[in-house]
């Protein structure tokens, strides 16, 4: 059976008709009892999983997903990576990832598909203009490379955009992340699964935690349609469902869970080369290999565990796309889906023990926890792996919402969320 | 587009109202503890199903309490706020 993905397994297995490639990863029985359980096989879950058993040589680690891999938040997003954010905390966080993700295709012997094209956040007035030379300022001196353009040099990289004179929100300028770009989001989780099987970690589909078991006031496993599996630690990594399992487990969260919505267009030739947001229309494009528009924008308004996204927001992010690219009038909608997000007041993610112990967290990643996944992975196993915070991920313990030490990112987000 | 309706105004569009949080969520007082201040601040049930929330009509400034289903997003009912909030 061939393991190993090359150009020359490619080309051997040609030969044979394609039938000896070695399943991806093996779908057992759950055993009774692991060291860690990871509830939630989302890009979070599984690059936990990897991470632990890869860097911390942690043996019987079990990841339990209640539908399908990747079918939650990681295989509906925009894939849009990037660490262009303000603070320092954040921008160890996303820096972390983006520089996992710049050899993660390599070190999991999976083409993930990821292309640096850069992302560019236009400009709309002198104002944010100054606003923006902040940020770029910021990024700097956190070591994060960052570029202010002009509204020539906007013209000259992204000739489709609007620049007409009467345009809503006239260009002045924007800010470019070269490192920043795009990535499969299914080949991100497939990839850590398959890389995390390889090295023992039992992966279960369609097996839902319905509870906790709690002995002597600590997690000390769960209770899944499948059975009772015990665990010395227990990770959830469930986003938009983070809610649900904390009402299980007796406490609250600072998230509310919210439909984030996505749509693409019909595939075109290839016609824009990197990743735009315009914070004024409150909406975002780039061009997937297969040519289509994907196209995101903001939250839906009302709070929902629906899945499915509100006509009102569709309209504000369509709306906005064609006045930024006039060109794209003609096209054709193909898809339009929605996720649950799970979003914190100050935009920042929440990791560390739950105030049930035994328990750890690893959630409120809202609408930007795919670029987050190899540093979501790293530092949520480290956790899990000692019982304690690494150095990255310390600011953000839930314990900021009790001592006031927000990580206030919703502007730096680039979209008004 | 979803109606909802405003008790003092009736079915209006979705766009018109603004999410308020959980209702029973009381304002604690002045003397109130770290905890209990940052759980009336930033601390959720983010009920899957059946919810109570207050909501605000924001073309007559009016809030009110809302029954919803948070995952078919069907409305049972909504109410002027009495004692209950
Ligand atoms: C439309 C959209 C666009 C987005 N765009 C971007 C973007 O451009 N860039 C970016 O960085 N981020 C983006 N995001 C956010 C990003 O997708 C998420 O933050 C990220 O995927 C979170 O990963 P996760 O593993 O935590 O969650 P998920 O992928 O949602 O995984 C959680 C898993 O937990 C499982 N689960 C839940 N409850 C249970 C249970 N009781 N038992 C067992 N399993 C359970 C779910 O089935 C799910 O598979 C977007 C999100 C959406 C919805
Ligand atoms: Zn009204």
């Amino acid at each position: 059976m061939t393991r190993h993905y090359s150009a020359l397994s490619v080309l051997k297995e040609g030969m044979r008709g394609q039938k000896g490639w070695a399943q991806a990863w093996r779908s057992p029985q759950p055993a009774k009892r692991y060291a860690v359980v990871i509830i939630g096989g989302g890009g979070q879950g599984l690059a936990t999983a990897y991470y632990l058993a890869k860097t911390h040589g942690v043996k019987r680690i079990v990841v339990i997903e209640r539908g399908w891999l990747g079918g939650g938040n990681t295989g509906r997003n925009t894939t849009a990576i990037r660490s262009n954010y303000y603070y320092p905390e954040s921008t160890e966080l996303y820096d972390l990832s983006l520089r996992l993700y710049e050899t993660l295709g390599r070190d999991l012997n999976y083409n993930i598909m990821l292309s640096q094209r850069g992302m560019m956040q236009i400009v709309s007035s002198p104002g944010e203009m100054e606003m923006a030379a902040r940020q770029v300022n910021a990024m700097q001196l956190n070591g994060v490379q960052a570029e202010l353009l002009d509204r020539a040099e906007v013209q000259r990289r992204v000739p489709i955009y609007n620049y007409a004179p009467d345009a809503r929100y006239p260009v002045y300028g924007a800010i470019f992340q070269a490192r920043a770009g795009i990535a499969r989001h299914d080949a991100v989780a497939w990839g850590y699964a398959r890389a995390a099987d390889a090295l023992g970690v039992d992966i279960i589909q369609q097996c839902e935690v319905q509870g906790f078991v709690v002995e002597g006031g600590r997690c000390v496993g769960v209770q899944t349609s499948r059975g009772e599996i015990r665990a010395d630690r227990v990770g959830m990594a469930v986003a938009g469902s983070s809610g649900v399992m904390a009402e299980k487990a007796g406490f609250r969260l600072p998230i509310t869970s919210y439909t984030l919505q996505a749509c693409v267009s019909e595939p075109v030739k290839p016609i824009f080369d990197t990743v735009l947001v315009s914070p004024m229309t409150g909406a975002y494009v780039s061009q997937s290999d297969k040519g289509e528009m994907v196209i995101g924008g903001g939250l839906d308004r009302v709070p929902s565990y629906g899945q499915r996204g509100n006509l009102p927001q569709l309209e504000t992010v369509l709306s906005g796309v064609l006045e930024m690219f006039p060109i794209f009038r003609q096209l054709r909608l193909l898809r339009q889906w929605g996720g649950t997000v799970d979003v914190t007041p100050d935009s920042s993610p929440i990791f560390g023990e739950s105030p049930l112990p035994g328990l750890y967290i690893n959630g409120g990643w809202g609408t930007g926890g795919f670029k987050a996944i190899p540093a979501g992975g790293t530092l949520f196993a480290h956790i899990l792996a000692s019982g304690g915070h690494h150095p990255i991920s310390a600011p953000f313990d839930l314990n900021r919402f009790r001592t006031g030490h927000l990580l206030d990112e919703a502007a730096g987000a680039g979209i008004a969320h | 587009m979803q109606l909802f309706t405003c008790p003092f105004c009736g079915p209006r569009p979705e766009t018109e109202f603004h999410f308020g949080g959980d209702a029973g969520n009381a304002r604690p007082g002045a003397e109130a503890s770290a905890t209990d201040w940052t759980d009336y601040l930033f601390f959720r049930h983010n009920r899957k199903g059946v919810a109570r929330e207050i909501w605000m009509h924001l073309s007559c400034r009016e809030a009110f309490l809302m029954e919803r289903d948070t995952v078919t997003h069907a409305v049972t009912a909504t109410h002027a706020l009495g004692s209950e909030a």
